[in-house]
């Protein structure tokens, strides 16, 4: 069985979609070589700027460079205007949803989602209980997975609302084609993106403790050593805001500061890039080095606010994703405007034994994982990996869910053969401080290996910039 | 900023001074090797350099003689001990990747591809390459790194952090380099200032003064055939040498009021009280003290400065 995929840029073999049609007019007309001869460049300069992630489990201090594909994913206007007021909504919703399950409990009270599946949730934080977040916002920065699949529609994959990363690709992608493509920006409006780091501080600076008129905000990271680093590092310098580790910082009298050369200096907002359990080893992990003792505490004092907050992964958590459309209806009154994927919660047993007869077409996922290591791919497993799994998911079926395998839409993409279509996914990233506000697009990831659907950069995944058009034709310069 | 922040930038400068400096000193030494002379002459020459860097331990334990060669692979290439220009250039890139955001992106590129382009090169296709041909990208890579942080960098405490661990290093491998090599080579102790220098002493003095690029600044200065004490005012006392032990303390002394803080009074204090002793001092004076023990007490007030600058502002409170 030959699945058809929805391709960003084709209807068929000769026919392009209307909004891809001057970027493949640019593309024939090119002179042979000189594609290569860019892309050349590209990974030249990548390199010499260090826009690389450290892989885990291999050799320490190993860099690798995330591919990036000179094609771009272009979304046209109308279908980024429809995207855009779903993903406002959404992340709406599901800070809503974490401003009650950590007060008011009305969503659990009204029965519309089971209290058991969030209260008994591992991401639950009982330390958040009662406490009240500047301006109601937890997740102040929301990274949405989203792909499109057969006929075109887009679903959501995923909302990543603990500390999602990507956004320095977007923007250092967006970069580099203006460097390499200046003549693709002249002929058509592309929307930009490079405001993003000062929407970024703008939703930080929003979200400071009550009574502090010109707060200082700082980026913290576990350091050089992580996989993110680079983009750790980039986001304060765009912001020009300090980079601090856990220990740069310390407490007194439940009020941060950071060790500078005149001394110490008072820090009120953190956007924090570790994860909940390592930010305070005197309440989470004690063995942790990363953190900073007595943050907690500080900042259910109201002395500092934390970004995201803590507690945000039991809103994004595969258990709790099949809910999201009754916290839209349930808090805004509206009914959702992204679809979720179809998901069965193998914890019900109707669902369960569904899974278990058609695994070799579903794609079954660990609830609280993440990272695309604890999954089962059906249509791509072996007879005996599915057996494998099969044991485990009957031995422990609340750990997973399980959903259709998307046809997820493919780019036309560079690989060793010459182009090809390659399954792409797209993260837009979501800003909540004073109001919700999102840059055009987001960053487009893309499986590069034939028939792959993982795009997760420690899987072999590359990236492309993004495209959403503005209506209309830019002006010729002049 | 952050001590930490500042910190790495202060190491970032001094590790990439110090590879440059390492790469001036192998260089003339090379130079000197191709003057014919004899082989205890030449041998004496190499252990010097690995006395200068306090590194005959490191080295017994790799090499069990001493040539040209295997020095120059020991103090270029070799990355299992720290005082190579490999791994100065490794220890340099490594701060300044800890701190990147701060650094202008001209900088990080710069430092980044040095390190880069080290890093795949065997000793062998160093030396196939021509050594001569590999310090010259050394200093040429170092001036790169200036140029661009002169060019691009705002003058905040980042900037004067950086000068200071320059200046500071920079500093401390003239005093070596002058101390050591004025010993080593023939005419200096009994030399009468208005001596005339035979050619041999003049290849040596001469490539004393190439290796802190003060060749032609002799020439101009002095107007006159080179003498060891000369050489030696050249380098001690000259404010407006770049390399010059005065020039050096004297932007010390001018940072560390930029950036003092509460803790930093003595620090300033003894800085101030070293420098005086080169803006007002007379080589006469030092030569009577004798230049060997001179420079010690130098070198020892440098290491001192040093801690003392990482307890006040690079530790944190």
């Amino acid at each position: 069985m030959t699945p058809t995929f929805y391709d960003e840029m084709h209807t068929s073999a000769a026919d392009i979609r209307p909004h891809y049609v001057p970027f493949e007019n640019w593309a024939r007309a090119l002179q042979p070589g000189v594609m290569a001869r860019k892309r050349a460049e590209a990974d030249l300069a990548f390199r010499r700027l260090g826009i690389t992630f450290a892989v885990y489990g291999e050799e320490a201090g190993t860099e690798r460079l995330i591919p990036f594909d000179t094609i771009p994913r272009i979304i046209p206007n109308a279908e980024w205007k429809t995207l855009r007021a779903g993903l406002k909504q959404r992340v709406k919703a599901l800070n809503m949803f974490l401003g009650d399950i950590y007060n008011g409990q009305d969503i659990l009270r009204a029965g519309r989602i089971p209290a058991d599946e969030v209260l008994n949730n591992a991401q639950f934080r009982p330390e958040m209980k009662g406490f009240k977040v500047p301006n109601g916002i937890y997740a102040h920065i929301a990274g949405v997975d989203i792909v499109r699949a057969g006929a075109g529609e887009f679903y959501v994959l995923e909302d990543n609302l603990r500390v999602p990363s990507g956004v320095s690709y977007m923007l250092e992608n967006r970069k580099m084609m203006m460097r390499l493509f200046p003549e693709l920006f002249a002929q058509q409006k592309i929307a930009p993106v490079e405001h993003y780091p000062d929407l970024l501080l703008e939703t930080l600076r929003a979200v400071a403790p009550a009574g502090v008129d010109d707060p200082t905000v700082v980026v913290m990271t576990p350091g050089a050593f992580n996989s993110a680093y680079f983009e750790h590092s980039f986001l304060a310098q765009q912001m020009g805001v300090e980079l601090v580790e856990g220990r740069d910082l310390f407490i007194d009298h439940d009020a941060v500061y950071m060790r500078t050369t005149c001394g110490p200096k008072r820090v009120d907002v953190i956007y924090r890039r570790i994860d909940d359990d390592f930010l305070d080893p005197q309440v989470f992990r004690p063995d942790s080095m990363l953190g900073v003792p007595g943050l907690l505490k500080a900042y259910r004092a109201g002395r500092v606010t934390l970004c995201n907050a803590i507690g945000t992964g039991v809103a994004d958590d595969k258990s709790i994703y099949p809910y999201v459309g009754e916290m839209v209806r349930f808090y805004l009154g509206e009914e959702p405007i992204l679809n979720n994927v179809p998901t069965w919660r193998c914890r019900e047993k109707d669902d369960l034994r569904y899974v278990l007869a058609h695994l070799p077409q579903l794609v079954v996922k660990e609830v609280h994982g993440a990272g695309g290591y604890g999954m089962l791919v059906g249509p791509a497993a072996t007879k005996a990996e599915i057996e494998q799994f099969r044991a485990v998911l009957t031995a422990h079926p609340d750990k997973y869910i399980a959903q259709p395998t998307l046809a997820l839409s493919t780019c036309p993409t560079y690989v060793d053969s010459g182009i090809a279509p390659r399954h792409i996914d797209l993260r837009p990233f979501v800003l909540s401080g004073k109001e919700v506000s999102l840059v055009p697009g987001g960053l487009t990831r893309v499986a590069l290996r034939e028939g792959s659907l993982v795009v997760n950069s420690s899987q072999g995944g590359g990236t492309k910039d993004t495209w959403v058009l503005e209506n209309g034709h830019a002006e010729p310069h002049r | 900023m952050l001590s930490r922040t500042a910190d790495h930038l202060y190491w970032m400068a001094r590790y990439s001074e110090r590879a440059e400096n390492l790469a001036r000193l192998l260089d003339v030494n090379y130079q000197m090797s191709l003057v014919p002379h004899d082989a205890e002459t030449e041998r004496s020459s190499w252990n010097a350099i690995i006395a200068l860097n306090s590194l005959e331990y490191a080295y017994a334990k790799r090499h069990d003689e001493v040539t040209a060669t295997k020095v120059l692979h020991f103090m270029v290439r070799d990355e299992t001990h720290p005082s190579s220009i490999y791994s100065c250039l490794r220890a340099a890139r490594e701060n300044a990747h800890a701190v990147r955001g701060t650094l202008t992106a001209e900088m990080w590129e710069t430092i980044n591809e040095t390190w880069l382009q080290l890093r795949d090169q065997s000793f062998a296709e160093i030396h196939s390459g021509g050594i001569a041909a590999f310090f010259d990208w050394v200093k040429q890579r170092a001036s790169l790194l200036r140029g661009a942080m002169f060019g691009t960098m705002l003058r905040d405490e980042a900037f004067q952090f950086i000068r200071l661990g320059a200046l500071l290093e920079r500093a401390d491998n003239t005093a070596r380099i002058l101390d050591v090599k004025y010993h080593g080579l023939p005419g200096a102790q009994q030399s009468q200032g208005d001596d005339l220098v035979d050619a041999n002493d003049f290849y040596h003095w001469g490539a004393l003064l190439r290796s802190v690029s003060a060749f032609e600044v002799y020439r101009k200065v002095y107007r006159d055939v080179i003498t060891p004490e000369r050489v030696a005012e050249l380098l001690i006392l000259r404010e407006d040498l770049p390399r010059a032990l005065h020039s050096c303390m004297q932007g010390v002394v001018e940072i560390l009021d930029k950036v003092r803080n509460s803790r930093s009074d003595e620090t300033v204090r003894r800085a101030g009280q070293l420098y005086a002793t080169l803006r007002y001092g007379r080589m006469d004076d030092i030569f009577e003290r004798g230049l060997h023990a001179w420079l010690d007490d130098f070198i020892d007030s440098i290491g001192d400065l040093s801690v003392r600058i990482s307890e006040d502002f690079l530790v944190g409170a």
